[in-house]
């Protein structure tokens, strides 16, 4: 058995085989599979192959760099956008996303500059415990001291003995050019930032002894997935511990520390990158409002509405441990001066948030009557019934609406100032006479309509053109009236529920809403068990066999197996 | 109303706001006597040949077909209302039309397929990214290697995904949106004048450089253990270290001196969106920094996006959009068109022959630089009030150093557009005799249009 794996790495003939051979006797594999000969521990070593790998999210480096060098630590540069696949999270898009030519320039920018700013004299000392013997010279001892510590966090695991020659030989070799021991590890440094190894994250899976044949994620990547699914971060400490002493595929342990973090105040974060992808948020950084249309609309107001959509969702879910179906109802908010006017409410405070609660009854009542939600889904000078019933279709009911055909003839719908049309509804009631159109419209629209109450920045109107708005709207058969209305049919729904628990495991492991499919309705009833708690939910999400195993299939194209020392040097 | 250049004007006023003339020195000792050598692709003997490059130019929304497209076919073609701004560059610009956009059964995605098809010879199948690479790309992996930069990506209303650009995928090159920060990457930290004297190596670059080494020394550990997918990830990200790499040697070796080369001043921050003013503003100060940009030879290949496909461009105190008044807007049964939706095309006609003359307004040897370019402008669209993308309007300017004749109507008669993307490939250089897949596949080349 031993001889046999042997060989097969012999066999592959790879280039690095002297490479693998100094891996090989690596002190760094986990003491899981330790063993205490280093000649044998090659043949101990089980077959990794990496599974997938997702580019970090420009939040998820902002925060990592502050969370291992500190806040203070400037992230300067354009991030390359993740593209986000058709009706799926941009968690699922980082699987795919490759770095572009122009990309890794700002990143190799942003790499030297963070690396500049660690390593100059007012911060060296939180990084480098060692002092150089000569500052103006190499330092192998030292580089090493300092070095392996910080490529541990940056690449998330261990660096491998190889790896961690080549960093120090890397910051011997700038020291020399440069004359400086400094320079030398900011060099360094900034190779392990452009590293592959950093700017992805690289997940590595094992075999699984429970499922002998299959696979399942290691400890690390465990550790990995957790600090960014939870805290949209890089595993801190406690978590890279964990993951040494082989806790996290131990799933008592697992649920114990899963359990810490989404009761951690930095869960927080996590929720709300998970709700800004969800949500589309990366629509705000595109919102352009008409200023001649819309005098409340400017700089402020359109930075404050995100941010009140996310107080919103995580004071409620968070902060009273909500039901999340009463997200779609709540009364509570927040107000900052900007929006006051907007919402027409008094602020009293003249910088910062303070809470509002809207009256029993007020239309305003749940996400779907607030001003960010209600302005990404119009167009620049008004409303559209038809965006935002997409919008909840699509993003809170995970019900993808088809596009419009390409040979679409638009002519019947009409100017807004054409006297026979004077509201939305009778427009796009013009619009639908014609079947090819009218097939969508049915699915968006009726849905839509019931926010008309709100123009194209969510402000409030009874009525548009001097004619009174009708807000009545139906979805899936039930008729209801305004947005306060809409609320309380998708709390119903069990779409809604279901929708927040696929994408929560698709945010988790980077899949699509296929693949996650059959284990969505499971969750789903767990997450009704606790009474639709989002804690409870991601803590499942987190504790599920689902979000660790590694699907057979994919494996085994073109993917060369190949020990855990060799795979990382 | 246009907007005119001079070479004076281009090298003052527009940039910062400054009204700052720049000399324009002549440096006849690199000009062989009449100038010729020196224009041509591939000058030897220790004086620097000047290049040719090569871009695209995209606006949103197509045109009005009947309003647009000459019937004239060959030179001297005829000239419609909206194509008249072209009027003074029109025996350098080549006008295509009837050329077909054929899908194959995919869907003909709203202003997603046409750009796209154009672009990459394929069909889009879902509204994301490029169905493949982008030829702009493979051009760029023949000439633009021994740039600082391999391209250069512009959206002058914004949103840095507004990109036709990429080797598909997932990979997208994303746009600049700011001219400011355009200027900074480009003449800021990094720049070398061509024309300075003298010439240290930088020493941070030459750190530099070892730091990407060394992370491709360490290719092989992570490719051995990927799949199929993650491998392509794997080698896009090392193709984009191998072009820092190069972009880098280029920056530690002296530069030949360009006489066209005049560095500009700095460009102030402005607002950036879709109202059609600043837009105007962005795309003229984001074309002087361009061109000086080819005309110093930091980059070879650029993409410029004048608005994005389903166009957000928009009138200050107005309730819509340009991509709404395409759909919404009443054909006006006089006029037989829709004028308002018309005033922003007659806008983005009008920038592109700013665009234009601002890169014929430098001089190169006896040539200009628009003579030793070639740029092909395009839309995504026919006529967008129905999604058509047959018969998309396409033209290219300038010659490639004397590669394509110009002033040309060339019909296509309903063939695939991927003629075009071949035509320009193999023009400047790219070794291939077909291209596009299905029924976009092709090996007939442009005939009438090659010099």
């Amino acid at each position: 058995m031993k001889r046999v794996k042997l060989l097969k790495l012999a066999t592959l003939g790879f280039a690095a085989a002297s490479a693998l051979a100094a891996g090989v006797g690596a002190v760094d594999t986990p003491p899981s599979i330790a063993s205490p000969a280093p000649s044998a521990q090659a043949a101990l070593a089980p077959q990794f192959q990496i599974v997938a790998m997702r580019r970090i999210t420009e939040a998820q480096y902002r925060n990592t760099i502050a969370d291992i060098f500190g806040p203070d630590v400037r992230v300067a540069g354009r991030f390359e956008p993740v593209v986000r696949p058709a009706h799926e999270l941009i968690a699922s898009g980082a699987r795919e996303a490759s770095i572009s030519p122009a990309g890794l320039e700002q990143f190799d920018a942003m790499a030297r500059g963070v690396a500049a700013q660690v390593f100059d004299e007012s911060r060296r000392s939180q990084f480098a415990e060692c002092q150089p013997a000569d500052a103006t010279k190499a330092d192998a001892d030292c580089a090493g001291k300092v070095l392996a510590p910080l490529g541990r966090l940056l690449f998330r695991r261990p660096l491998s003995a190889g790896e961690r020659d080549f960093y120090v030989k890397l910051a011997g070799d700038s020291a020399g050019q440069t004359g400086s021991f400094y320079k030398g590890l900011e060099l360094s440094l900034s190779a392990m930032l452009d590293s592959p190894n950093f700017l992805y994250v690289v997940e590595t899976a094992e075999p699984d002894p429970a499922n002998p044949g299959a696979l399942r994620l290691d400890n690390y990547t465990r550790a990995t997935r957790l600090g960014f699914m939870l805290w949209n971060s890089t595993p801190n400490e406690a978590l890279l511990q964990a993951a040494q002493q082989g806790k996290l595929t131990d799933d008592a342990a697992l649920a114990v520390i899963a359990g810490r973090m989404v009761n951690s105040p930095r869960f927080e974060q996590g929720l709300r990158a998970f709700f800004s992808d969800m949500l589309l948020f990366e629509k705000f950084d595109e919102l352009a409002k008409d200023p001649v249309i819309y005098p409340y609309f400017n700089q402020d107001v359109a930075k404050a509405l995100p941010e009140q959509t996310l107080r919103t969702i995580t004071a409620h879910l968070l902060g009273k441990g909500g039901d999340y179906r009463a997200l779609f109802t709540t009364p509570n908010t927040f107000m900052t001066r900007s929006l006051g006017p907007l919402y027409q409410v008094p602020v009293h405070k003249s910088a910062g948030w303070e809470p509002y609660q809207f009256a029993a009854g007020d239309d305003r009542a749940g996400l779907l009557g607030q001003a960010g939600f209600l302005s990404i889904y119009s167009h620049s000078g008004r409303s559209s019934p038809t965006l935002r019933g997409r919008a909840i279709r699509e993003l809170l009911m995970c019900q993808p609406v088809p596009n419009p055909p390409g040979n679409v003839n638009f002519t019947a719908v009409q100017d807004v100032h054409n006297k026979a049309t004077p509201t939305a509804r009778s427009r796009l009631t013009a619009h639908s006479t014609d079947e090819v159109c009218a097939g969508c419209h049915k699915i968006t629209d009726p849905v839509g309509l019931s926010l008309e109450r709100f123009d194209g920045i969510g402000a409030f109107r009874a009525a548009e053109n001097d004619t009174p708005i009708d807000s009545s709207g139906i979805l899936d058969g039930m008729h209801f009236e305004g947005a306060d209305g809409l609320g309380k049919t998708l709390a119903s729904s069990p779409d809604t529920t279901q929708c927040v628990s696929s994408r929560a495991l698709q945010y988790a492991t980077g899949l699509g809403s296929e693949d996650v499919s059959p284990w969505v309705e499971a969750l789903d009833k767990q997450f009704a068990a606790s009474g639709y708690g989002i804690r409870a939910l991601f803590l499942k999400v987190a504790t599920m066999p689902a979000t660790w195993q590694v699907k057979a299939a994919p494996l085994d194209q073109g993917a060369t197996k190949i020990s855990y020392a060799g795979q990382r040097r | 109303m246009g907007y005119e250049i001079s070479r004076r004007t281009a090298l003052r006023g527009v940039v910062n706001g400054a009204a700052v003339a720049v000399g324009v020195p002549l440096l006849d000792a690199f000009l062989d006597g009449n100038g010729e050598a020196m224009a041509a692709p591939t000058a030897t003997g220790g004086v620097a040949a000047v290049p040719v490059r090569f871009g695209t130019w995209f606006w949103g929304l197509g045109v009005n077909p009947n309003r647009w497209f000459p019937s004239k076919v060959g030179p001297g073609y005829d000239l419609k209302p909206e194509l008249a701004p072209i009027k003074d560059y029109q025996n350098k610009i080549n006008v295509y039309g009837n050329f077909n956009v054929p899908l194959d059964g995919a869907p003909n995605l709203p202003h997603a397929s046409g750009g796209p098809a154009i672009r990459t010879g394929r069909a889009l199948t879902a509204e994301r990214g490029l169905p493949g690479e982008s030829f702009d790309v493979t051009i760029g992996d023949l000439i633009g290697t021994r740039t600082r930069f391999r391209s250069l990506e512009m959206s002058s209303s914004g949103d840095p995904r507004n990109s036709l650009s990429g080797r598909g995928g997932g990979n997208l090159n994303p746009s600049e949106v700011s001219a400011s920060a355009l200027y900074t990457r480009i003449f800021g930290t990094g720049f070398k004048d061509p024309n300075s004297a003298t010439f240290t190596p930088d020493p941070q670059v030459m750190a530099r450089r070892s730091v990407l080494s060394a992370v491709t020394e360490q290719r092989q550990s992570l490719e051995r253990a990927v799949g199929a997918a993650d491998r392509q990830k794997l080698d896009q990200y090392y193709t984009s270290v191998r072009q820092l790499e190069n972009q880098l040697d280029v920056q530690l070796t002296k530069p030949e001196p360009l006489q066209s080369c005049v560095v500009p001043r700095s460009v102030a921050d402005l607002p950036v969106n879709a109202e059609i003013e600043h837009v105007i503003l962005n795309h003229q100060l984001m074309t002087q920094l361009l061109v000086m940009a080819l005309a110093c030879d930091q980059t070879r290949i650029f993409n410029m996006m004048f608005n994005n496909g389903a166009s957000s461009l928009t009138r200050i105190g107005s309730t819509i959009t340009h991509h709404q008044l395409t759909h919404e807007e009443v054909l006006d049964n006089r006029l037989g068109y829709q004028p308002n939706a018309t005033y922003f095309l007659t806008k983005i006609m009008e920038a592109w022959v700013g665009f234009v003359a601002a890169l014929d307004g430098i001089k190169e040897g006896s040539r200009t630089l628009l003579d030793n370019t070639l740029v092909l402008a395009h839309s995504e669209t026919e006529f967008a009030k129905f999604h058509t993308i047959d018969n998309i309007p396409i033209m290219t300017a300038g010659s490639a150093g004397g590669r394509m004749k110009t002033g040309i109507y060339v019909d296509g008669a309903g063939t695939p557009v991927s003629r075009v993307g071949l035509t320009l490939q193999q023009v400047m250089g790219v070794s291939l005799d077909r291209w596009g897949s299905k029924s976009m596949e092709t090996s007939k080349s442009i005939g009438e249009v090659v010099a």
